[in-house]
Parts: C-alpha cells; sequence; structure tokens
C-alpha cells in the first residue's frame, strides 16, 4: 500500500479530484491548507501597512491506494493539476505499513 | 388624518373664506387660527424629518460602526469591539436622560449647561425655540442623543484589541459628560462661548459636529492609544483586518446614516437640509476618489478598504461645513480629506509609530480638523446666512465670502477642541488605570477580547458541531 500526499493549487482540485476517481481511486482525504515551496508569496497593502504573505493557500488530497494504481493515479494528478508554471505543488509517496477498517476490523489492502 | 384635515382646511379656506365669513361669521376660522394651523403643518413636516435622522444617526453607530470597526480588528476581538459600539448606545442613554442632555443644552455659563433639564425635566412637546423652533424639544433631545453616542464609540478604534471593557465603560462614562458634554455646550449650547448663532464670544462654525463630535472623540483617541501603549506584537506581527466585507458593509451603513447627521443638523426638513444632504454626498464620493487614488499610486492598487475609509474620511471633513457650503467647494474639501487623511494614516502614523489600531486619530482628529478649518474658508451666506448685523442684514461668514476673521474663529474652536481633548481624556484615564486599570492582561490579550471579556466566539464553526 502506498500513501499519496498531493499539494496542489486550489483551483485546480475539482479537475484532479474527477480525475482521481476516474481510473478508480475509491477514497480521498481533502485538506485545505497554507504553505510555500519555491513560489513567492505576495504583498497585501491594508491603510498603507504592508503585509508579506508568504503562506499560499492549497489544497493537500490523501490517499492510501493499491501499489499497482500508483503510477497510473501519480500521471493523473500531474496531469489535471499541471500548468507548467511555478506553484504548481509537489507529489510525495510513502509506504503504509497496514490499515484497519473500523467497522468490521478489515485489514490491509481489503480495508481500502 | 387630522393632518389631512388641516391641509384640507388651509388650502379650501382661502376660496370659500370670504362666503363663509359672510354666511357665518361665528364659524370661520381668524387668521391667528389659520397661522396657528400653518405652523402645526411645519411642524408636523420638521418633526417627521427629524425623527427618520434620529433613527438615521443611531444606525450610524449599530450597526454601521460596529460593522466598520469590527471587520479591522482581528477575528478574536470581533465581538469586543462591536460590543464596545454597542455598550454606547445603551450607556451614553441612560447618562444622557439623567444629566447629559441638561449639562449640554441647558442655559448654563460659556463652558457647560445647567442643570435645569437633569432627569429630562420640562423636555416635552414644547419646542426650545433658541434651537428648533418647529419640533417638540423632546424630538431634539433625542436626536441629540444618538450624537452622543456616536462620539465615544468612534474613540474605540484607537484601544481596540486591548481595553478592558469595565475599563472603557467608566471611562466613556466620565468622558461623555467631562469632555463631550462641555464641547458640545460651548459650541451649539446656549451662551456657548464658541456659540455661532446664539451669541457666543468666539463663534466657531460647527454645522454637525466637526469639532465637537470629530476632533474631541479623534484627539482623545490619539491620547488613548499613547496612554495604553501598543499592542502585544505591533509593529512586528501582521494584524491585517480579518474582514474588509464586514467593514464595507459598515462603511457603506456610515455614509447612509450620515445623511441623517448632517442633514438633520438643520433642524428642519426645509431646503437647508437639502443643501447639506447634497455636500455630505458629494464630500463622500471626491474623498473616496482621492484616498484610493493616492495609494494606486503609491502601493499600485486602489484598495477596497482605501475606498471606503476615504468616504469615511470626506463624511468626517464635510461634517462641521455641510450646511454652510455649496456642492463645488463640498467636492474639493471631500478630495482633500481622503488624501490627507491617507497621509495621516499611511505615512505619519508609520513614522511616529504609536498604535492607534483602527485609526480614529487619522482619520476623525485629522479629517475634522481639515473640515472645521476649511469650513471657514469655504462658509457662504449665500448657503446659510448665519451672522447678521444689529439691523438684520446678512454679513459675510466665511473666507470666500470676505469675512477672513472667521479662519481665526475656526482655529480657537479647534483649539479649544484638541486642548479639552487631550487633558480630559488623560485625566479619565489615570482615573480609570489608578482604579480599575485599563488594559487587560497579556495573557487575555493574546486569547483575544471575546473569550476573556465577554465569554463568547464571533465565529463558531467547528466541524464536529452538529
Amino acid at each position: 500500500m502506498t500513501k499519496l500526499e498531493a499539494v496542489i493549487q486550489p483551483a485546480k482540485f475539482e479537475a484532479v479530484k474527477d480525475a482521481l476517481i476516474e481510473i478508480g481511486v475509491e477514497g480521498m482525504t481533502v485538506i485545505e491548507v497554507r504553505g510555500h515551496g519555491r513560489q513567492k508569496g505576495h504583498t497585501e497593502f491594508y491603510r498603507g501597512r504592508e503585509y508579506t504573505v508568504d503562506l499560499l493557500p492549497k489544497v493537500k488530497i490523501e490517499a492510501v491506494i493499491l501499489d499497482e494504481m500508483v503510477d497510473k493515479a501519480v500521471a493523473a494528478i500531474a496531469g489535471a493539476a499541471r500548468s507548467g508554471k511555478i506553484g504548481d505543488g509537489k507529489i510525495f509517496l510513502s509506504r503504509i505499513d497496514d490499515a484497519i477498517r473500523i467497522r468490521n476490523d478489515e485489514r490491509g489492502e481489503n480495508a481500502l | 388624518m387630522r393632518l389631512v384635515h388641516k391641509l384640507l382646511t388651509i388650502l379650501i379656506v382661502p376660496f370659500f373664506g370670504a362666503t363663509l365669513v359672510a354666511q357665518s361669521a361665528t364659524a370661520a376660522p381668524t387668521i391667528a387660527q389659520l397661522q396657528q394651523q400653518i405652523a402645526d403643518a411645519k411642524g408636523s413636516a420638521d418633526n417627521a424629518w427629524m425623527l427618520v435622522c434620529s433613527a438615521l444617526v443611531l444606525l450610524m453607530t449599530g450597526p454601521g460602526l460596529a460593522l466598520f470597526y469590527g471587520g479591522l480588528v482581528r477575528k478574536k476581538n470581533v465581538l469586543g469591539t462591536m460590543m464596545q459600539s454597542f455598550a454606547m448606545m445603551a450607556l451614553i442613554t441612560v447618562l444622557w436622560a439623567i444629566i447629559g442632555y441638561s449639562l449640554c443644552f441647558a442655559s448654563g455659563n460659556s463652558f457647560i449647561g445647567g442643570l435645569e433639564h437633569a432627569f429630562l425635566h420640562a423636555v416635552g412637546a414644547a419646542p426650545d425655540a433658541d434651537y428648533a423652533a418647529t419640533i417638540p424639544q423632546q424630538t431634539f433631545m433625542i436626536y441629540q442623543l444618538m450624537f452622543a453616542i456616536i462620539t465615544p464609540a468612534l474613540i474605540c478604534g484607537a484601544f481596540a484589541e486591548r481595553m478592558k471593557f469595565s475599563a472603557m465603560l467608566l471611562f466613556m462614562a466620565m468622558w461623555s459628560l467631562l469632555v463631550y458634554a462641555p464641547m458640545a455646550h460651548m459650541v451649539w449650547g446656549k451662551g456657548g462661548l464658541l456659540n455661532a448663532s446664539l451669541g457666543g464670544r468666539f463663534p466657531t462654525l460647527d454645522f454637525a459636529g466637526g469639532t465637537v463630535v470629530h476632533i474631541t472623540s479623534g484627539v482623545s483617541a490619539l491620547v488613548c492609544a499613547l496612554f495604553l501603549g501598543r499592542r502585544v506584537g505591533f509593529p512586528k506581527e501582521p494584524m491585517p483586518p480579518h474582514s474588509v466585507v464586514l467593514s464595507f458593509i459598515g462603511a457603506c451603513l456610515l455614509w447612509v446614516g450620515w445623511f441623517g447627521f448632517n442633514a438633520g443638523s438643520a433642524l428642519s426638513a426645509g431646503s437647508l437640509a437639502t443643501s447639506a444632504f447634497v455636500a455630505t454626498h458629494f464630500a463622500a464620493a471626491t474623498a473616496a476618489i482621492g484616498w484610493a487614488v493616492a495609494e494606486w499610486i503609491r502601493n499600485g492598487k486602489p484598495s477596497v478598504l482605501g475606498a471606503i475609509s476615504g468616504s469615511v474620511a470626506g463624511l468626517v471633513a464635510i461634517t462641521p461645513a455641510a450646511g454652510f457650503v455649496g456642492p463645488m467647494p463640498a467636492l474639493l474639501i471631500g478630495f482633500i480629506a481622503g488624501v490627507f487623511c491617507y497621509a495621516m494614516v499611511a505615512v505619519v502614523k508609520a513614522r511616529l509609530g504609536y498604535d492607534d489600531s483602527l485609526d480614529a486619530f487619522g482619520v476623525h482628529g485629522a479629517g475634522g480638523t481639515i473640515g472645521a478649518l476649511l469650513t471657514g474658508v469655504f462658509a457662504t451666506s449665500a448657503i446659510n446666512p448665519i451672522f447678521k448685523d444689529a439691523q438684520g442684514h446678512t454679513l459675510p461668514v466665511g473666507m470666500m465670502d470676505g469675512n477672513f476673521r472667521q479662519l481665526g474663529n475656526q482655529a480657537i474652536g479647534i483649539s479649544i477642541a484638541i486642548l479639552l481633548a487631550l487633558v480630559g481624556t488623560y485625566v479619565i484615564l489615570q482615573v480609570v488605570n489608578f482604579t480599575i486599570g485599563v488594559r487587560v492582561s497579556a495573557e487575555d490579550e493574546v486569547q483575544g477580547l471575546d473569550l476573556t471579556q465577554h465569554g463568547e466566539e464571533g465565529y463558531y464553526w467547528e466541524a464536529s458541531m452538529p
């Protein structure tokens, strides 16, 4: 099992979600987050006072999927989220030891 | 129905009066009765307008100012800030009924009114002809109360996010009686030192409260900001407004309510009210443009907060001038105020480093002062022939009219307002600080006024709550 964490532009969320569902990803958790990579923040002015906003709003999608799904999922996310400009986001992959379905104690891949 | 009946009588009598008189001399109304009926009809019109204006001025404090200030603070302080405005609607009303109105408007000496109207004694349906001859004195009383409510509420912008609620109540109660009442009496009260129409020593033109409302509150705000000190984390920590949306709604309500404030200060429903209404609206418009354009040039973008702050600055500046100047000077006064207040807030405040959190001084103190001075420049007898000689001939009013001394009188009025606000506010703050302490603890300040002062949160949006 692999955990996939994708941090993307909020505007691309609907497209990415639809692309993941289309290739058969059955569950995901979505969090509104703030953060930045290499993309610079922006400045805001309130009554002449300057505020630098360097943590920008992003959407983070988490999904734990079968290992054989990983390549398709990564391609789906990248295809839907890419604009080619700085700030498009990142995808992180990590191994998952186990999973438990709370409803009936199913474990491992059966719980996904 | 009674009014309709009276109007019909007035219209019909001139046509048929002669025959009526011929037929039955006893039933015909006398000239005196007719004059009385005309006066009654005019009185009813004026009274209707003044009651509407009273409601409009209350609308400026709640929701207007409460939303304007509430949006500008961080979200942990939104309720505490709104409550400060709302508390004035309750607290000042009670004080006003007991003694405030009397101290402002009863006959007294040059500086303060007497106790003739304490507990609203003899304030009823009969007009006080010195102030407003066509409306019940009770209407005048309730209208003026709305001014007494918003003036201290304006100060709240300076000590936002860090003053104890209990200290704020005590401060405001004392301020209303020791600063507002003498200033209102001096400028508007019978025999007041600065009264322009009732024989003041230094006639200061202040149509709707440039000195009484905005300079006193603005200068007091600065004293509060300096006395309380900066908020924890200022200026290193960013403290942007938590909702410019709320502030936007508040500013628009202020603009609308200000028609009651300025046009209502004609105290009648005639053409002077229209003139003040027009001047008020025009100044708000150009001030919004002035502030936004200044910002556009300096920062590259015209902000929404800038545009609405500008309109408030223009409304402040036109307040003393509203019933004395024509539409074109109003456009100019507004524009000057918009640019000037932007410079005060964005440049001067930043350079001096005091934490006037919501710019009560930068907008009301600075805008009120520039407005009171420009009133002395642009006031004209063509709009308001307030000065007359012993024979009743109209005298020049402002500098453009040829009355150069008026600028000096305006400066005297402004100086007295500033001095009274400085000294009065400082003394009151010392007393409040000595008795209950003005400022919340640092921990409470970090946690926010909503929780620590009121035990509530403005936005209770927990996902787990059903």
